[in-house]
């Protein structure tokens, strides 16, 4: 009797602490619908896709920073993928054991900079870089939109480079982790059927391959919703441009700068509101990579297995 | 899967058949012939001396303890043993009369003329038919769509897989049961054309039934390839091997034809392992 009742206390307890998991999230949500209601009301689903923002007439849209929000940060993930797991397939399967530690020890360090760093150093070093780079773009390619503008160094190159720095140690890390738990009966298989280390290696990714696009994922979500280092680099200019020199604005960014300057409140509910669309976004963003690896997994298991296999 | 039951108990013995061609085992040639081997994980001695020959279209068995070094042994066979950092060989291994350990070896090549199954079966997370085809792509043996379909369908007709898998090979191969999934492995080392067969304990994860169908394509595959065995079970020894080498410590103790290591050993150790009485 004893123990069961001390049972029932226990499943309650815990239950209670992973409900507080589903209550944050809706608090969340609630807390940002309510404090941008007045924004919700006046611009309706306008303010998803309308570019002006005028804080002194009062008019909003957060169509420039959800652009400049996806577009550094998807530009940021197709720099740091390669590079990321080009670094967690050398750790795990290539490198000599003894540079093995201290490559591990690199990673977790650039990973534990805060973000303000990657910040002055992006203001001294790669903003100066990039405007140096940009005076080098022959004039043929400077008639493409994509290099369009003045060389300013600060805009979305600048921006997608220093995020793609900070997103590299996380996704290298959890794929270096993800390749390590590879069952060793997979490459050894492709090597008895005759598989080049390469062809071996690709085995074991292919065999990894729901877990990588978690650790892309990983680094994607943070990419979103990194904020203080491309402040201090992206240009804070809100317009939409595909130029990768333009200077543009984060949603991250519009909220770090203005909030405190943000005196009336339709101001404050516009910024606000910005808030809940990188939440939604985020939100968008994780259940599709879910649902992406439930998908992949089912497939590699077959269809005759039960679904709570598949989701194991 | 320790706690499978040593299954093969429960089977009635073998047909007969197994037996009948072994007065002509002295006849066979040799196919892979090791000398003098030893083999060292850093500075431990995993091998001492192994000096073996196994014949064409025989079945050559290693029983042993665990830790005994037969696996490892067998995996100097197709230089498995490589990938394992710090490993060392000494003496020599050939097959067909050449040196696998010559530096001039092609060791991709090596490992696709010595095909190896394991003990747990390890289908690639694909399906059915793209892990037999997978061979046949990395090495580009066959190249033509239907060319890889008929190596398909021919691998997995010798791996007695075939009729279960016929409408479905393009499902996953993980929605295999456990017995299919090994014949698989065997297909897919069979869609490569090996001369060699390498199996190390191919069926001790499965249930009595799954095991008696491996036994009994082994025995059919022996008129095709070279086979070497490794396993734990010494009914499984018996019903499917032309000779048994038997390892204790390292080291090989005795090889013979099988008959005569389970009925007259000349050592004591032998007659002590095959009897039950250690191990």
């Amino acid at each position: 009797m004893r123990a069961r009742s001390q049972d029932l206390g226990f499943r309650l307890t815990t239950g209670a602490f992973a409900a507080a998991l589903a209550a944050i999230v809706i608090g969340v949500g609630v807390a940002l619908v309510s404090q941008s209601w007045l924004t919700i009301q006046k611009f309706g689903l306008g303010f998803w896709s309308t570019s002006t923002w005028d804080p002194v007439a009062g008019d909003f849209g957060a169509l420039p920073f959800i652009w400049g929000t996806l577009y550094s940060s998807i530009l940021a993930l197709l720099i740091a993928t390669p590079i990321a797991l080009g670094i967690a397939v050398f750790i795990s399967e290539l490198c000599p054991a003894r540079l093995r530690t201290p490559l591990v020890f690199l990673t977790e360090l650039l990973a534990a900079i805060p973000s303000i760093v990657y910040g002055l150093w992006g203001i001294f070093v790669l903003v100066p870089a990039v405007r140096s780079l940009q005076t080098h773009v022959p004039d043929a390619l400077r008639a493409l939109p994509i290099f369009a503008g003045p060389p300013l160094g600060v805009g979305m190159l600048s921006a997608a480079l220093i995020l793609a720095i900070m997103v590299v140690p996380f996704t290298s890390s959890v794929a270096r982790e993800v390749l390590k738990s590879v069952p060793v009966t997979q490459r050894e298989g492709a090597y008895a059927l005759g598989a080049t280390r390469f062809e071996a290696i690709r085995a074991a990714m292919y065999f990894a391959r729901t877990g990588i696009v978690g650790a892309v994922m990983l680094g994607f979500g943070r990419a979103l919703g990194e904020t203080m280092a491309v402040t201090m680099v992206i240009g804070n200019n809100p317009q939409v441009s595909a130029s990768l020199f333009a200077p543009q604005y984060t949603m991250a960014a519009v909220i770090a700068n203005e909030f405190t300057e943000a005196a009336d409140a339709l101001y404050l509910n516009a910024l606000v509101e910005i808030g809940l669309v990188l939440f939604a976004i985020t939100l968008v963003v994780n259940g599709l990579s879910r649902l992406l690896i439930w998908s992949m997994a089912r497939g590699a298991r077959g269809p005759r297995r039960k679904p709570a296999g598949a989701a194991a | 899967m320790t706690d499978v039951p040593t299954h093969a108990t429960h089977l009635p013995p073998r047909p007969t058949v197994v037996r009948a061609d072994r007065d002509g085992v002295a006849d066979a040639t040799v196919k892979v012939d090791v000398q003098n081997l030893s083999f060292y994980y850093g500075a431990k001695r995993a091998l001492e001396g192994i000096s073996l020959q196994a014949q064409t279209n025989r079945v050559t068995a290693f029983i042993g303890p665990s830790g005994c070094g037969k696996s490892t042994f067998l995996r100097t066979l197709n230089r498995m043993n490589d990938i394992i950092p710090g490993t060392r060989v000494e003496g020599s291994a050939r097959i067909d009369g050449q040196d696998i350990y010559a530096p001039n070896v092609d060791v991709v090549e090596l490992r696709r003329r010595v095909g190896m199954v394991f003990q747990k079966s390890n289908p690639f997370p694909k399906s059915i038919f793209e892990n037999v085809a997978y061979g046949l792509r990395i090495n580009r043996l066959v190249t033509s769509k239907a060319e890889i379909a008929e190596r398909v369908e021919e691998s997995l007709r010798s791996a007695a897989l075939w009729d279960e898998v016929k409408d479905r090979v393009h499902d996953s191969a993980l929605a295999l049961s456990g017995g299919q999934q090994q014949r698989l492995c065997i297909a897919r080392a069979l869609a490569v054309r090996p001369d060699v067969l390498l199996m190390d304990e191919p069926a001790s994860a499965l249930d009595p039934i799954a095991t008696q169908r491996i036994e009994e394509l082994i025995y059919r595959l022996k008129s095709q390839y070279t086979i070497i065995i490794v396993t734990h079970n010494m009914q499984q020894a018996a019903r499917v091997s032309d000779h048994t080498a038997f390892f204790w410590m390292g080291k090989l103790v005795e090889f013979d034809r099988t008959e005569r290591i389970f009925t007259a050993p000349r050592e004591k150790l032998t007659e002590d392992y095959v009897t039950g009485r250690f191990g």
